[in-house]
């Protein structure tokens, strides 16, 4: 298992410099301007020398391979400088963004509180949601609770997010005034106040994003479960008289989990690349909101390494993935 | 129609309403006299600012955040009319402030200004922010501002001297407006050209004169501000915080001042008219508009963007248009559109119907009316006249070699341009025109990508729209855009603002006549005099609307007086909550 682990790892290396090309050159060849949104009155002289100071003008290899030392040494060393106090990467240059002047990392590091706070704890709730429901569903399939859980699941996945969002806010901050519709990045919880004030700007976009996800897994869930309970095994284990509850809940949901865990790991990368519109909608402005105002701007230090982090944690959540396969089930060894 | 007509009127009488309400404001409750003495103020700027300091952004929103914290030598007021801040009054010919052959201003500071950090502000700042903005490689946003100037002279501690290279009419661009205010020369010493970047901490909390302090700085997120306590008036600023929030859209700013009213102030709410008159209606809050020179026009292209000719060849003035040249057409095209009812669907309250390129400040606006009224009738009859008919029944009229009158007509993607789009080829191919629509992405359309075929300097099209204006309030660097000598080329990797390719002596004569005249109403008669050269006389550029700055303001907040010239927070320091 730890060979077979550190094999995968060693293959992510590659795999992720090629990733770390694709999207360089496919930022690098799109169009678009960071000029673009200043005013027409900045004449074209002033706007090549601004290009100019951000490095625009310099080959793409050179770029890139500016971009890779930055990722890889410079940042790394600022990490290790803030944890032990050494002096690394005094001097260095850091991945700069182009629309804030400042290290990237910086922001995304002030991003992630909010989004972990939002779309996270939205994660975690719609997982603990879906999986009760996915197995009630499913032992008690064509029921009244499968039905009425098959028209939720239904609504969460057809219906967008920011119909939802905006629907809960126009009902829940217009209309009854019970929670604000703008998210307020900067509260500190220090106590019994600040914390009932998280929960209120918290309710609803974990509301709506929550619902999403259960939705998702739920239907996962059902699905795996029925395949399951149809099988021989299934058969053994009643036929030796087993308590039904024995039966669905240490023989089915076990083997009917193995699927559903690698939808839950892969999703979890998407958690930390934020969600998009919820976020946009609530103005929650995590690492979601990040991106999308870095694409906007053609502020591409900041896309390309936002996008590269995503990258790396699906590499790494599909490892993740890979292994507790082996841990569910000790027939899957890959020794 | 109608009941866009009627939506208006009723935003209309809402708004006259509001104005009502504000005026009386004051008389009703008393204005507080004391710092802080009103509290929290939240701001809701929904594109959120990057940066706060301008010389690295000139992007609007960073512009307005940072004059929150950064102060200038003098700026407009909501009138346009300059006003002094940091000097202690505004240099002339008459008070010996400005040289009699203009090539030099001195400024002399204001008495007992502090930083925020309680050093004393001194011409030696002054002296700096030119050094910093020219440093080589720092990429200044505002570089354009010090055009012109060769040496800022310390004269003493409270004066100091801009020196150009020639006799420069209107010496009020460097210092002046929220895009130059003074940096303090100390906190930003190590940071001149390529570290300019590197000093983050400058950068998100600059030190300056104005009423508030940065306490907390996130990009694209929030700004958090609390007064100054070094502030020149003791009194002021009322309120004690500031939160600059953002995020979301425009509907989302709207709705947080007018209809929940979490925030007080809401910037840039360019929605659609109906939209807005709904939210009004949440009573929170009211409307405010002011126009300063924003245009949305329609420019021709005057020479052939036609893709049968070799690249390279493509729009330059190798080849003119094949029926844009023509005067008569272009005035036809102009003559066609209805822009009162364009305004009202696109802009309501926050447009007016226009027929100049400058359409403010007074001493420079020509005030044509005459393209206002909608003329298809006389428009046929013009390109008749001048010998374009429809010889083969098609319904779109040739020229007189046989050419059909086909146009591309391109714009950036916004759905209020879409609307404009839409309207105005209906009418186009009322009178005979047959027109195809494109819009683009507005990143690539503005961006100057020189390999692009889709910017607006190429012009690869018949006509195209956008909205252009200038800053502060002398155009003169805006109307010389038009010379010659400014027409982008393949040599000139397609760099130039003169996208019309418009070419005439006269005008270039014109430009040079003003950059050598200094008295104000000799120079607003040169001006008027340029706009309606290239608007109402030759058509070659077609203005449909001036556009207005829209803002969303709390009932509970006083003292705003919205400014189209400068900042809309300039007066930040003055604004107070209406207790009752």
């Amino acid at each position: 298992m730890l060979t077979y682990t550190i094999r995968r790892l060693i293959l992510a290396i590659p795999t992720l410099l090629f990733i770390g090309l694709v999207i360089f050159l496919l930022l690098d060849l799109a169009p678009g301007d960071p000029m673009a949104q200043m005013p027409l009155s900045i004449p074209p002289e002033v706007r090549e020398q601004m290009r100019e100071a951000l490095g625009m003008n310099e080959p793409v290899w050179v770029r890139f391979y500016l971009w890779l030392y930055q990722f890889f040494v410079v940042e790394p060393q600022v990490i290790f400088d803030a944890i032990f106090g050494t002096g690394f990467a005094e001097d260095k240059l850091r991945i700069l963004s182009w629309q804030f002047r400042s290290p990237v990392m910086d922001i995304i590091a002030q991003r992630v509180p909010q989004t972990l706070w939002v779309v996270g704890l939205a994660y975690v709730v719609g997982v603990v949601i879906a999986v009760p429901i996915g197995i009630v569903s499913a032992v008690r399939q064509y029921s009244i609770f499968d039905n009425i859980g098959t028209f939720v699941s239904m609504v969460g996945f057809s219906v967008p997010t920011f119909f939802t969002g905006v629907l809960l806010i126009v009902i829940f901050s217009v209309q009854l005034g019970w929670f604000p519709s703008i998210y307020d990045t900067t509260l500190v919880v220090t106590g019994w106040d600040s914390f009932l004030a998280q929960l209120r700007q918290m309710v609803m976009p974990v509301f709506v994003l929550a619902l999403y996800n259960a939705a998702q897994i739920s239907r996962f869930m059902r699905a795996s479960m029925l395949d399951n309970m149809d099988q021989d095994y299934v058969r053994t284990a009643r036929a030796k008289g087993m308590d039904e509850r024995v039966v669905v809940l240490r023989h089915v949901l076990r083997n009917s989990m193995i699927p559903v865990i690698t939808v839950i790991a892969l999703g979890v990368p998407q958690v930390f690349g934020g969600a998009i519109i919820t976020e946009q909608v609530f103005k929650v402005n995590g690492l979601g909101q990040l991106l999308i105002t870095a694409i906007q701007a053609n502020d591409l230090p900041m896309v390309q390494t936002l996008t590269f982090m995503f990258a790396v944690l699906i590499v790494l959540f599909n490892l993740i993935a890979d292994v507790l396969y082996g841990v569910l089930d000790p027939r899957i060894r890959y020794d | 129609m109608t009941h866009t007509r009627e939506t208006t009127m009723r935003l209309k009488t809402a708004l006259l309403g509001a104005a009502a309400l504000t005026a009386l404001a004051p008389a009703a409750m008393a204005q507080p006299t004391e710092r802080g003495a009103s509290g929290h103020l939240g701001l809701f700027y929904w594109q959120a600012p990057s940066v706060l300091n301008p010389y690295l952004s000139a992007g609007t929103k960073d512009l307005e955040a940072s004059s929150l914290m950064l102060e200038p030598l003098a700026r407009y007021d909501e009138n346009g009319t300059m006003v002094p801040y940091l000097a202690a009054e505004i240099p002339t010919v008459e008070n010996g402030g400005v040289s009699e052959d203009l090539t030099s201003i001195t400024w002399t500071l204001a008495e007992g200004v502090l930083w925020s950090d309680g050093s004393p502000l001194t011409a030696e700042d002054v002296r700096f922010t030119w050094e910093y903005c020219t440093a080589e490689g720092g990429g200044c946003a505002q570089l354009a501002k010090f055009e012109g100037v060769t040496d800022v002279e310390v004269v003493d501690d409270q004066t100091v001297t801009v020196r150009f290279d020639g006799p420069q009419p209107n010496p009020y661009t460097a210092f002046v407006g929220y895009q130059g205010p003074i940096l303090n020369h100390e906190q930003f010493a190590d940071c001149l050209g390529p570290a300019a970047p590197q000093c983050t901490e400058a950068n998100f909390g600059p030190i300056g004169t104005g009423p508030y302090v940065v306490t907390d700085f996130r990009p694209n997120d929030v700004v958090q501000l609390e007064a100054n306590e070094n502030y020149r008036d003791a009194s002021k600023p009322y309120f004690a915080t500031v939160t600059m929030k953002g995020g979301g859209d425009a509907t989302a700013a709207a709705r947080a001042v007018l209809e929940t009213g979490e925030y007080d102030y809401a910037w840039n709410l360019q929605l659609a008219p109906d939209v807005l008159e709904g939210m009004v209606e949440g009573g929170t809050g009211q409307l405010n508009t002011a126009f300063g020179a924003s245009v949305e026009r329609i420019e021709a292209n005057l020479t052939d963007a036609s893709p049968d000719l070799p690249e390279g060849e493509r729009s330059t003035v190798a080849h003119p248009h094949p029926f844009l040249t023509d005067p008569a057409v272009r005035e036809a095209l102009s003559m066609a559109i209805d822009r009162t009812l364009l305004t009202e669907i696109g802009y309501g309250e926050a447009g007016r119907p226009t027929c100049d390129l400058v359409p403010a400040p007074e001493l420079y606006a020509s005030g044509n009316t005459d393209c206002i009224e909608q003329d298809l009738e006389g428009a046929m009859q013009m390109l008749e006249e001048a010998g374009y008919t429809d010889t083969n029944g098609d319904g779109v009229r040739e020229t007189p070699d046989g050419e059909p009158l086909e146009m591309l007509y391109q714009t950036s993607t916004n759905a209020v341009r879409q609307d404009y789009q839409a309207l105005i080829k209906e009418w186009w191919e009322q009178i005979g025109f047959s027109v195809e629509l494109r819009n683009i992405d507005s990143s690539v359309f503005f961006g100057g990508d020189p390999g692009s075929p889709d910017t607006f300097q190429r012009f690869y099209a018949d006509v195209e729209m956008y909205t252009n204006t200038f800053d502060g309030t002398d155009p003169q660097a805006y109307l010389s855009a038009y010379t010659c000598n400014k027409i982008p080329s393949p040599d000139s990797a397609w760099v130039g603002e003169n996208i019309n390719r418009y070419c005439s002596e006269d005008y270039d004569a014109l430009i040079a006549e003003l950059g050598e005249t200094a008295d104000l109403d000799e120079r607003g008669r040169i001006a008027k005099q340029m706009n309606d050269m290239l608007t109402n006389q030759s058509h070659i550029i077609i203005p449909l609307t001036a556009r207005g700055e829209l803002s969303g303001v709390a009932n509970s907040l006083g003292g705003v007086k919205l400014n189209a010239w400068d900042s809309e927070l300039w007066n930040i320091a003055d604004w107070y909550r209406i207790e009752g």
